[in-house]
């Protein structure tokens, strides 16, 4: 996609970040012991710590995430909103004053309160550093998507830039000035969320999203035995087609430009509907519909092909309802662009072509998870599976646990935890508007799911984007320093101190604390940039898999079962980790990225929760029985 | 053994009783939750039916687990602020 850069946005984007660095300096300065850096001191206030939960949950995941999944693929990105908020009632119900009573700095400590043991250290801390980095992966891929249309910078620019500048944050501060950034950014996104789906459903449904909006054109085709002969429209050249199962692509040449067009049969009379088109030519140039970047001939899509209302084909609903809104989605036909990719004369072709789809279909689950038709045994196994480590995830995610331990009591916990719930529950209801509203108003960057909330903005006007892209990227920078803090304290506090038992001064522990922030920062920001292409919201989907697999029997476990070993934490947390990461590495998705047929994975699972969560509950109980006599032991 | 925590954590008697209640609800929820995903699972079509006016079950049940979780979130609160007072009140008597 090119993206025209902005000045506005540069300077919003400008003042979002100093102002973030100037308050982590500030706080920076009041941070002198372990437990003010780790912990804010536990003076946090609830409802600060509750709006400063949902800053640290509401990352690029949710934000760019699901925004563009839902405007990708309708109701399914719209699961995650679902499941990500289920996630906060264990959470509640069953983690968050249990966990404040047993813990101190971090959720090793909590897992290590009964028992004093190495084992349950160190499978626990490199837990806790194996999730913190697979939710930083994402942040970071968000980070460059974003980049890229805000400063015009290229994807990696946007990457270095958030880790360089969170390393910085998190070694001059701190957990206090991670929970003021995450209070105030938390606030600031509900806010321009409630902003963005109001100008959505005020906007209501229309068949041309705008003016600046590209006109789509069709000509009509004369086929003779399965080929394209003769085209209406003498301005364009026929250059030859290209046949892939039963779609036929066509290329054309107007003006010296080429462009690749889909045959569309079902009509009365077959026409050539105008596609969007990548073109790696042999030459060694990239072509974005037929020209080089620079001339900007691509551009952002999206839109309604017929809109119904009580029965009546309009062109446009006017301002409508939060209500009316779905309902008149359901019973209108909306364009998306399903993407295909062959060689063509030795030039490698990627077409993205629209692909009308009826909104009740969009409306509910199946557009990327096949649960119904064309479902497989694996699909359906797959969206369970997902739906298990969302609910599961949230509670056993270490950057959350932390925050536990941030405010002074066991209610205040509870209190935050309900505060978050209805922040980012609230939050998550506006993501299906602003997805949907990405999906229908020309908010689509066929290259990037993750732009879409943005480029929605961005149909509102220039401002509302760079605020909404400044912020999205202050979403970032708040996330990855809470994940960073998570993740420092980890090496510092659990492997240094208290595994290896290395003998530290406050200040020490603070400063390994921040080494360890800048190392785990650099390894972030590396593997940001090699999984540019996924969108955020799978890739955090993985990181809630492993902490539920790791992580989530092994807290469940100790607070509600009295036979519980320090083997068996251990075991478990090293079974559910292990098992997770084997599943995504043989997973099609890990294939892709390899560079392999993603269908010649051995796993056919995208998401691994459904067999390791079971397994690290297996692996604790077994492990624990089998060591229960040293447990009694143990306790005399 | 038990090494001790550094954070001061107030004495509460009310813990096993709010503990008991945090899991009755979290099991209420698990139940709907499972539902959501096994109709969605088993008979995803069922999800497209129209339930109340005009919405469909998948933005209905959706929606509805959002706003669950957030009202028995203040359920929770309320009945376990009401267990503190009394059973720690108890305790300084």
């Amino acid at each position: 996609m090119i993206y025209d850069v902005s000045i506005i946005a540069i300077l919003i984007f400008i003042f979002f970040v100093v102002a973030v660095i100037g308050l982590s300096f500030y706080f920076g300065k009041k941070t002198t012991s372990a437990s003010g850096y780790y912990a804010a001191g536990g003076q946090i206030n609830w409802a600060v710590n509750g709006i400063a939960f949902a800053g640290d949950y509401l990352s690029a995941a949710s934000f760019l995430g699901i925004c563009g999944m839902i405007a990708f693929f309708g109701y399914d990105g719209y699961l995650y909103s679902v499941g990500y908020l289920a996630g906060w009632v264990v959470a509640l119900f069953l983690v968050a004053e249990p966990l404040r009573r047993l813990g101190k700095y971090t959720f090793t400590d909590a897992l290590d309160a009964k028992f004093d043991s190495r084992g349950i250290k160190l499978a626990a801390s490199i837990s806790t550093l194996i999730v913190s980095v697979f939710y930083l992966i994402p942040q970071m891929v968000g980070a460059g998507a974003l980049v890229t249309p805000l400063l015009g910078l290229p994807h990696w620019v946007g990457v270095v830039m958030v880790g360089s500048v969170v390393i910085f944050i998190v070694a001059t501060a701190g957990m206090t000035s991670t929970t003021y950034v995450q209070f105030i950014k938390g606030g600031l996104l509900i806010i321009f969320s409630i902003l963005l789906t109001i100008f959505v459903l005020v906007k209501g449904i229309n068949t041309n999203p705008g003016e600046d909006y590209h006109k789509f054109i069709s000509i009509n085709a004369s086929i003779e035995n399965g080929k394209v002969t003769g085209i209406s429209d003498a301005s364009y050249k026929l250059l030859g087609q290209h046949n892939e199962k039963e779609q036929t692509f066509v290329k054309l040449e107007k003006e010296g430009i080429n462009s690749w067009w889909k045959l569309n049969t079902t009509g009365a009379a077959p026409v050539l509907e105008e596609a969007l088109s990548i073109v790696d030519t042999k030459d060694g140039k990239k072509l974005y519909n037929g020209a080089p970047k620079d001339a900007r001939k691509f551009f952002q899509v999206g839109h309604t092909k017929k809109i119904v209302v009580d029965g009546k084909e309009v062109e446009s609903t006017g301002p409508v309802g939060p209500f009316e809104f779905i309902r008149n989605i359901e019973s209108s036909v909306i364009v998306r662009f399903a993407k295909k990719s062959f060689t063509f004369n030795d030039d490698k072709v990627t077409v993205f072509y629209q692909n009308p789809t009826s909104g009740a279909d969009l409306m509910k689950p199946g557009m990327y998870y096949k649960i119904d038709k064309g479902a497989t045994f694996w699909s359906r196994l797959d969206f369970i599976s997902l739906m298990l480590a969302l609910f599961l995830g949230t509670s056993a995610l270490p950057h959350i646990l932390i925050r536990y331990y941030t405010v002074p009591s066991q209610r205040a916990a509870r209190k935050s935890t309900i505060v978050a719930i209805f922040a980012i529950g609230f939050f998550y209801i506006l993501t299906l508007y602003m997805g949907t509203g990405a999906m229908i108003n020309g908010g689509l960057d066929v290259e990037s799911s993750n732009m879409s909330a943005p480029l929605l903005a961005k149909t509102f006007g220039v401002t509302l984007f760079s605020i909404i892209s400044a912020l999205a990227f202050a979403t970032i920078l708040g996330t990855v320093s809470g994940l960073i803090v998570a993740a420092s304290g980890a090496v510092a506090h659990d492997l240094m101190d208290k595994y290896m038992k290395i003998q530290m001064t406050e200040s020490q522990k603070v400063r390994y604390g921040r080494i360890a922030a800048v190392v785990v920062g650099i390894v972030a920001i590396i593997l940001g940039i090699l999984f540019q292409s996924q969108n955020v919201s799978f890739l955090v989907g993985l990181a809630f898999a492993i902490a539920a697999s790791a992580n989530l029997p092994a807290i469940l476990m100790l607070l509600f079962w009295k036979k519980t070993t320090a083997k068996g934490i251990s075991w478990a947390i090293g079974v559910g980790m292990i098992s997770s990461l084997l599943i995504i590495l043989f997973s099609p998705t890990m294939y892709d990225i390899m560079g392999l047929p993603p269908d010649s994975a051995p796993i056919p699972l995208q998401n691994p929760g459904i067999i390791s969560i079971p397994l690290g509950f297996i692996t604790l109980i077994a492990v624990s029985l089998i060591t229960k006599n040293k447990r009694v032991q143990e306790s005399k | 053994m038990i090494h001790k925590n550094t954070v001061s954590v107030e004495k509460d008697n009310s813990i096993k009783v709010k503990a008991k209640l945090g899991i009755i609800l979290f099991f209420v929820y698990l139940i709907i939750y499972a539902g959501f995903v096994f109709i969605g699972t088993v008979y995803p079509h069922v999800l497209g039916f129209k339930v109340i006016s005009g919405l469909n079950l998948a933005y209905v049940y959706g929606m509805g687990l959002i706003v669950l979780a957030g009202v028995m979130g203040l359920i929770y609160n309320f009945f376990c602020t009401r267990f503190e007072n009394k059973m720690n009140k108890e305790e300084e008597l």
